[in-house]
């Protein structure tokens, strides 16, 4: 269940759109913020009131990079694995940063704080080798330096 | 130099619209309104040369053109915002500097075309851009720029900001659509083009954000000034060219359009980092094929960058240096596509990764010979896969095979990477 307050404002979300589902991707980010993940619920919820089956929501939770259909961690880091940050040493941020975590890529720590995904690139190339942690972006990165931006967003939280 | 786009950039930080409304901001949109059919503006981008900046360089004006007349119902403009070809960075750089040269040239465009409400489709991770957005046009709403009614003009026009979960597919012009529409964001059939049927159906104008914002400047000082900024007779206006890699100064840079590779390197880039030389470059984005040294004076211009056998795409130049591993980065480059095909086509969905199988193979010394001619035959085979995602994957491959085919023996010959110690 979802607090009335999140459904009404859903529900005046998809009121104001051209056709209910060109509201899809707007419902399920919230969904997903409300639950921190996009769960089966969430789905449902999802598909109630964009008025879709839950197979036409699931049809597209699964085809973007930013919406979770597994448990996450509060935030997620994303590592742009793409060419610019690959040539400015970008590929062993990544593994090191997992050793750091004491993770595999993809997986979340344990105390629930972080899961780590490469991801494509971010935009910021001129600034490579790049990650986002949540909505912040980070650029010109060595291990170093972003081990010291993850202790400071996990103190944020 | 004089500039269009980032003509009223402060340092450090996003324009203000009292900013941009005192240095002559909107004062195309109200000339227009005022003086100009929807015909003379379209008129006036088509004399003026531009040419989509997103990555195919189709005249704009004239894409506006072809937009189906007299047909019933709604017709619509989409702002492609979103910007996730590697190696580019331009229309963040843009919007975070001044979202409201696009905000303007949205209206313009909108009024031009029809259009009574236009969509600004931005990828995610943009939040930045897409805040700035956002409160551009709520204040041009405020001031009656946005909305009904436009400067008492008659003309309305609404602006929505649809920010996207992420996906690169999405940027490629019919896909788009089907993801504003909140279907699953696989491309549809060409044609019928979108300037037919497009969006809900209805005809579809589909710009880039760096093309659109060049619309004031080019109502408010005329086509021949637009032109005047090109530096070689064809090209016209200027470009936002993104720099990454091994040169001292990455940045992105407003550059006359047909300036030549070479001076943009040694220029704002000033030179290649200390320790490095230029050995390559992508061009214009991921999937340009290389450039190399015997291309440092080619005029960064659509004809002229395609006559030298690349394209000029986004305007993404990558550097590489002699230390860098072109099986590598083109391994890198296809990996991406791979990863990011959207699944709807057999072609791109399994030759990709079994072209990402056999530069693997190369890369870690495990190649022969006959991999060099499969490579080749999938350049072509890939041309019949259902959207130019998988034509652009191959872009790198070509550049490989063409200018770096002695790498590539290399690899194959010794049994594993010469660059790895
Ligand atoms: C796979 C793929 C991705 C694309 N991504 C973008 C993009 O992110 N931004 C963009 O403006 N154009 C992108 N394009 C090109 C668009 O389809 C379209 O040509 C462009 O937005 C038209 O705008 P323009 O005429 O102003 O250049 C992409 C094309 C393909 C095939
Ligand atoms: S070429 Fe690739 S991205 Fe394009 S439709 Fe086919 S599978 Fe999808
Ligand atoms: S390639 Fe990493 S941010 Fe663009």
């Amino acid at each position: 269940m979802i607090p009335e307050t999140l459904k009404t404002e859903l529900q005046d979300r998809v009121a104001s759109a051209i056709t209910p589902r060109e509201a899809a991707v707007d419902v399920m980010k919230e969904l997903q913020r409300h639950y921190g993940w996009l769960t089966d619920e969430a789905v449902t919820e999802a598909s109630r009131i964009l008025g879709l089956s839950p197979l036409q929501v699931e049809e597209l939770a699964t085809f973007y990079e930013m919406i979770y259909r597994r448990p996450v961690g509060k935030q997620m880091i994303h590592v742009c694995d793409s060419i610019s940050c690959w040539n400015m040493g970008g590929e062993s941020l990544l593994e090191r940063l997992a050793a750091h975590l004491g993770i595999s890529v993809g997986e979340t720590t344990r105390d629930g704080m972080f899961t780590l995904l490469p991801c494509c690139c971010l935009g910021n190339c001129g600034q490579a080798p790049t990650m986002m942690v949540g909505d912040n972006l980070y650029g010109e990165l060595t291990v170093e330096k972003a081990v010291e931006i993850l202790k400071k967003e996990s103190s944020n939280l | 130099m004089e500039q269009i786009l980032f003509r009223h950039n402060k340092p450090n930080r996003c324009v203000t619209f009292d900013e941009y409304r005192a240095e002559g901001g909107f004062s195309a949109l109200a000339k227009a309104l005022k003086e100009l059919s929807p015909d003379q503006v379209q008129q006036a981008v088509i004399d003026s040369g531009l040419r989509g900046r997103g990555g195919a360089g189709f005249p704009t004006g004239k894409k506006w053109s072809f937009l189906a007349r007299n047909v019933p119902g709604p017709r619509w403009l989409i702002c492609n915002s979103d910007e996730m070809e590697p190696g580019t960075y331009k229309d963040r750089t843009l919007l975070e500097a001044n979202p409201y040269l696009l905000l303007e040239g949205i209206a313009l465009t909108s009024y031009a075309i029809g259009v009574s409400h236009a969509f600004i489709f931005i990828r995610r991770g943009y939040e930045q851009a897409a805040a700035n957005l956002r409160r551009g046009v709520a204040e041009c709403r405020q001031a009656g720029l946005v909305g009904e009614n436009i400067l008492g003009s008659g003309f309305s026009c609404e602006i929505d900001v649809h920010v996207s979960a992420g996906r690169y597919i999405c940027g490629e012009e019919t896909a788009l659509m089907n993801a504003l529409e909140g279907k699953r964001a696989n491309p549809r059939s060409k044609p019928p083009f979108p300037a037919i049927k497009g969006l809900w159906g209805g005809p579809t104008v589909v710009n880039n954000v760096e093309s659109l914002s060049n619309i004031p400047a080019i109502i408010s000082n005329g086509a021949e000034w637009f032109k005047a900024f090109g530096r070689i007779p064809e090209a016209a206006g200027t470009k936002l060219f993104c720099v990454s890699g091994h040169v001292s100064t990455c940045a992105c840079f407003e550059l006359p359009m047909g300036i030549s590779l070479g001076e943009i390197i040694e220029g704002p880039c000033n030179g290649m980092r200390p320790d490095s030389r230029f050995k390559a470059c992508l061009p214009g984005g991921a999937s340009t094929p290389y450039f190399t040294e015997e291309h440092w004076n080619v005029p960064m211009d659509f004809d002229a960058v395609a006559k030298a056998g690349s394209r000029l795409g986004t305007g993404g130049i990558v550097v590489f240096d002699q230390n860098t591993c072109m099986v590598a980065a083109t391994l890198n480059l296809v990996r991406f596509y791979a990863r990011e095909s959207c699944g709807w086509c057999t072609p791109c969905r399994e030759g990709l990764p079994y072209v990402v199988n056999l530069l693997e193979e190369i890369e870690n010394g495990r190649g022969s010979e006959e991999y060099i001619a499969i490579l080749r035959d999938h350049i072509n085979l890939l041309k019949y896969a259902f959207c130019a995602l998988a034509l652009g994957a191959m872009g790198p491959v070509e550049g490989l095979l063409k200018h770096f085919q002695d790498e590539v023996r290399e690899h194959i010959a010794k049994g594993k990477c010469p660059f790895k110690k």
